[in-house]
């Protein structure tokens, strides 16, 4: 990949990862997060 | 300061960072906290009863088998972030289960490589248990299981498991089956990481997988410079990702150590935000 397609890769990488933060963010995926990480998870402590 | 001594460092602080509840231990309860909301760049499970923060495959397929949504918008863009902005910068700096596996690794025993095709078992690992398992297998409410922490995550075993076994008398009466499964895959995985630098990193990590494949275009980068490079394949010889930074600087494999660098005679190997942007050549000979 030449330096240019990588900028561009880039730029559009960070601008995709902004948009999809805030989308999934709006659309309230960081409860469900929350709510995972502070429960005590089963399934990864090899009992769920 | 030495680079290694650098790189331990940071290694250290950001073991520190995603891990400083320490007195969780002796209750063996989590921190529940609101800094949970965001995701770790590393692999660090969020059943640990240190953790301060949520791990971000654990998350990614809770969005992604919960019932509301199909696939997490929140988590794949702050993993993209992550990855655009280090590539696997994260993996050789900044993952506390990447620093464990290195400790494991000095454990002085003959050392081994990896058979490449090995290699490619972690984008298998990501898709169907990241993805396929948590979407498509549903019980009657329509809710999918983590499927990776579930059958294979050994960093859940021995971060999350087996300390909160040790300090909750009634969790201990549950073991079953399931459990036997995931302390039979620490061991092998300890067992590796004994053998092979990184062994889970190299075959099972899809969070590696992913950083992986963000190394093409990450901004934290590698590049050799073709008009100091005499070919002595120092760098080669060095690398304990048995990577070749010259024909591949952008190798999914690439965890940015910078040993190669370092080993470099001639200092053509240049790691680090200003190793970016520039095509990688080779001297011709
Ligand atoms: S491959 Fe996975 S476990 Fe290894 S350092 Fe990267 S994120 Fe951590
Ligand atoms: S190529 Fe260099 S920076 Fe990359 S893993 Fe190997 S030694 Fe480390």
């Amino acid at each position: 990949m030449d330096s240019r397609a990588k900028r561009v890769a880039r730029i559009a990488g960070l601008f995709t990862a902004c948009g999809f933060v805030l989308y999934g963010a709006l659309r309230g995926e960081v409860s469900v997060v929350l709510n995972k990480a502070v429960n005590l998870c089963f399934e990864c402590i090899g009992l769920g | 300061m030495k680079h290694a001594l650098k790189r331990k460092l940071i290694q250290i602080v950001a073991f520190g960072y995603s891990n400083p509840y320490l007195m969780n231990f002796k209750g063996g309860k989590l921190y529940q906290g609101k800094w949970k909301q965001f995701c770790n760049p590393g692999l660090n499970c969020y059943s640990c009863p240190a953790a301060s923060l949520a791990c971000p495959i654990g998350a990614l397929q809770s969005v992604n088998g919960s019932k509301n949504f199909t696939v997490s918008f929140y988590v794949t863009g702050l993993l993209l972030a992550f990855g655009v902005l280090f590539g696997r910068a994260v993996c050789g700096w900044l993952c506390p289960f990447g620093l464990v596996q290195e400790l494991i690794h000095r454990i002085p025993t003959p050392k081994f490589k990896l058979k490449k095709v090995f290699l490619y078992v972690k984008y298998v690992v990501l898709v169907v248990f990241a993805f396929v398992l948590p979407i498509a297998v549903t019980d009657y409410m329509g809710m999918g299981k983590p499927a990776f922490c579930q059958y294979i995550c050994p960093a859940g075993t021995l971060e999350g498991g087996v300390p909160l076994l040790l300090a909750n008398g009634a969790l201990r009466q549950t073991v079953g089956s399931l459990f036997t499964l995931k302390m039979a895959i620490l061991i092998v995985t300890v067992i590796g990481c004994v053998l092979v630098y990184r062994f889970f990193c190299k075959t099972l990590c899809p969070l590696g997988a992913i950083y992986g494949l963000l190394n093409k275009i990450s901004i934290y980068g590698l590049k050799v410079d073709g008009h100091k490079c005499i070919g002595c394949g120092k760098c080669r010889q060095i690398c304990r990702m048995e990577v070749d930074p010259v024909k591949s600087p952008d190798s999914a494999e690439c965890i940015r150590c910078g040993e190669c660098a370092k080993a470099c005679p001639e200092g053509a190997i240049c790691v680090g935000f200003a190793a970016t942007g520039q095509k990688s050549e080779r001297q011709p000979s």
